[in-house]
């Protein structure tokens, strides 16, 4: 058996989640006895690949092309497509990245196969393997398998896995493997990558972070929270529904969209704990949750929880605070 | 411009699950429904594109009776027509097969743009866009922040990870999935609500649709899941709880 693991870089930087994924691969071929190949694709690619064969893999293969210096999803999938056919793996892996949404599902696609997509754990059972996954913004996991014949596609979420326990080897041998691209195969044009204005806030340095998600309801509620911050010292930040409706700026946005964060206390109020934000947060020493549903799968990582109306919590714990 | 957008009815968000031992599916009785959330940025998307350079946007759905009602809402925001792919077992499908029913009926209206969200509310896949761009052989961008129309093509604004951010340009037709947030979805008026009723909504079915398709994944069960943490729960009043939480906060967790 089989498992082309590929990674991910960006003008010669990792993906970090990308090491996640070996990770996973090496999960799954200890139980499996399946060999690792790890693809590195791009251009210019020579010295990442070298990193790359310090790891416990059978086999490390670079995709090099002029086309593929930029990322399109039309360059990619042409490319890899070619590598799967090469290589001949039972399954590939992939970190569950923003790139990797945009074309896996489609190189998985233009093979007849299928992806399942932001696993979050694999474990093996009656000689296969079964991927978990979350349904319904976490509050529910999935056991799913994959049906007909190989290859058979899987993305992995970010922090599910541990990326710096990837095990190392003896030097891995690296191979290229020649692709046949043209221009006019890549119909999307990539233009400039760029950041908005300079964010005004790191929350990355918050030692405190007090964070709302939906269940605060309404913009005029805020002013509540940020009196809590006030009170404990922290930063406010929130969940993206918050943002997306502009209740708070972007830059105030914990999750796998915005910013990831690992201060000594983390109060999650009101925010129900979907997979996008836990991976935000999750690192953080302390977790408080405060949540009216007990079932809420923010309870899943926090230390401490109220189960109970945030409305009448949140102002008894400034109160509280203020006593001193 | 013609343009579908994918819509999909989710449960509602606050809607207690239930499920049925060993089931692939909850218990879809006594709980509310309504539009998966990110739908509702594409389809606000897909007006406003209609809005300024003319057309029609067809609001297209897979999923059993109820789901006509998530057809009805883009109705009545101000999409034309509807087209509802008719199956009570839309939840034994994969990302795959899900997305062979919207090509298939996608691919009769030769729209010049497809839109849908980036991900539902409940499967999560978060396939779609992408796999339909692969059937329709159409090119596709995701989690997109802006669209500008220009003379046959369009020029976006991709959100990547990280707070960076891509412009792309891509020939149409295409397919987009959109990114929440991108705009803030309108509500429908009473006189949308009055004028939906006279629109049209075409019913589909797989079989009709000509798509037969050999699942690539299985969901052996959904079940809600273990807890990895022991959480402390801090009980009592209001007050109580908050004292409690900063006793623990102070002089356990050392946090304060």
């Amino acid at each position: 058996m089989k498992i082309l693991v590929i990674t991910e870089q960006r003008e010669g930087q990792w993906n970090r989640a990308s090491f996640e994924t070996i990770a996973a691969a090496q999960q799954a071929a200890a139980a499996t006895g399946a060999t690792i190949t790890a693809i590195v694709a791009g251009k210019g690619v020579g010295a990442l690949a070298k990193e790359l064969a310090g790891y416990k893999l059978a086999e490390v293969v670079t995709v090099e092309h002029d086309l593929l210096e930029k990322y399109t999803p039309d360059g990619y999938t042409l490319a890899l497509k070619q590598a799967v056919a090469d290589v001949k793996p039972d399954f590939v892996f992939f970190p569950h990245t923003y790139q990797v949404r945009d074309f896996a599902p489609k190189l998985a696609a233009s093979l007849g196969k299928g992806m399942i997509a932001d696993c979050v754990a694999l474990r093996h059972e009656n000689g296969k393997l079964v991927f978990v996954r979350q349904m319904f913004q976490g509050k529910t996991a999935a056991d799913v398998v994959f049906q007909g014949e190989a290859p058979w596609f899987a993305s992995f979420q970010a922090g599910c896995f541990r990326g710096d326990q990837a095990e190392t080897g003896s030097g891995a041998a690296v191979r290229a493997i020649t692709v046949d691209l043209k221009p006019e195969q890549i119909r999307t044009k990539p233009l400039d990558l760029f950041r908005e204005a300079k964010q005004a806030v790191d929350l990355t340095q918050a030692p405190i972070i007090v964070a709302i998600g939906r269940g605060i309801k309404e913009p005029g509620n805020i002013p509540m929270a940020e009196k809590l911050a006030v009170a404990i010292g922290g930063e406010i930040a929130a969940s993206r529904p918050i943002c997306d409706e502009g209740w708070l700026p972007m830059e105030r946005q914990i999750g796998s969209s915005g910013q990831t964060v690992a201060p000594k206390l983390y109060m999650a109020i009101g925010i129900s704990g979907a997979i996008q934000h836990v991976v935000g947060m999750k690192g953080s020493r302390t977790i408080v949750a405060i949540n009216k549903d007990a079932n809420a799968p923010i309870f899943e990582v926090a230390d401490y929880g109220i189960v109970g109306d945030l409305f009448e919590i949140v102002p008894a714990l400034t109160e509280e605070l203020a006593k001193k | 411009m013609k343009i579908v957008v994918c819509v999909k009815q989710v449960p509602a968000k606050d809607a207690p699950l239930a499920i049925p031992e060993g089931a692939a599916w909850i218990k879809e009785t006594d709980i509310g429904f309504e539009l998966n959330e990110p739908d509702g940025y594409a389809l606000e998307e897909a007006l406003r594109l209609k809005e300024k350079h003319g057309g029609e946007v067809v609001a297209l759905s897979l999923g059993p009776e109820r789901s006509k009602q998530a057809i009805k809402e883009a109705l009545a925001k101000g999409a034309e027509r509807g087209l509802h792919i008719s199956d009570d077992k839309f939840y034994e499908l994969d990302p795959l097969g899900s997305a062979k029913c919207l090509a298939a009926a996608i691919d009769r209206e030769k729209p010049d743009l497809v839109l849908t969200g980036l991900q539902s509310d409940d499967h999560g896949f978060g396939q779609t866009g992408v796999l339909l761009a692969e059937l329709l052989g159409l090119p596709h961008a995701t989690i997109i922040m802006s669209i500008e129309a220009l003379e046959g093509h369009l020029k976006l604004k991709r959100e990547l990870e990280a707070g960076w951010f891509q412009w792309v340009e891509l020939p149409l037709p295409a397919v987009l999935s959109i990114q929440s947030g991108i705009n803030k979805p309108r509500y429908a008026t009473l006189k949308g609500i009055m004028a939906a009723k006279k629109k049209e909504i075409a019913t589909l079915t797989r079989a009709g649709l000509g798509v037969t398709s050999a699942p690539t994944q299985r969901i052996e069960r959904i079940y809600i899941p273990k807890k990895t943490k022991k959480t402390e729960l801090l009980t009592g009043t209001a007050k109580e709880a908050a004292a409690k939480l900063v006793e623990k906060l102070k002089h356990e967790a050392r946090v304060l």
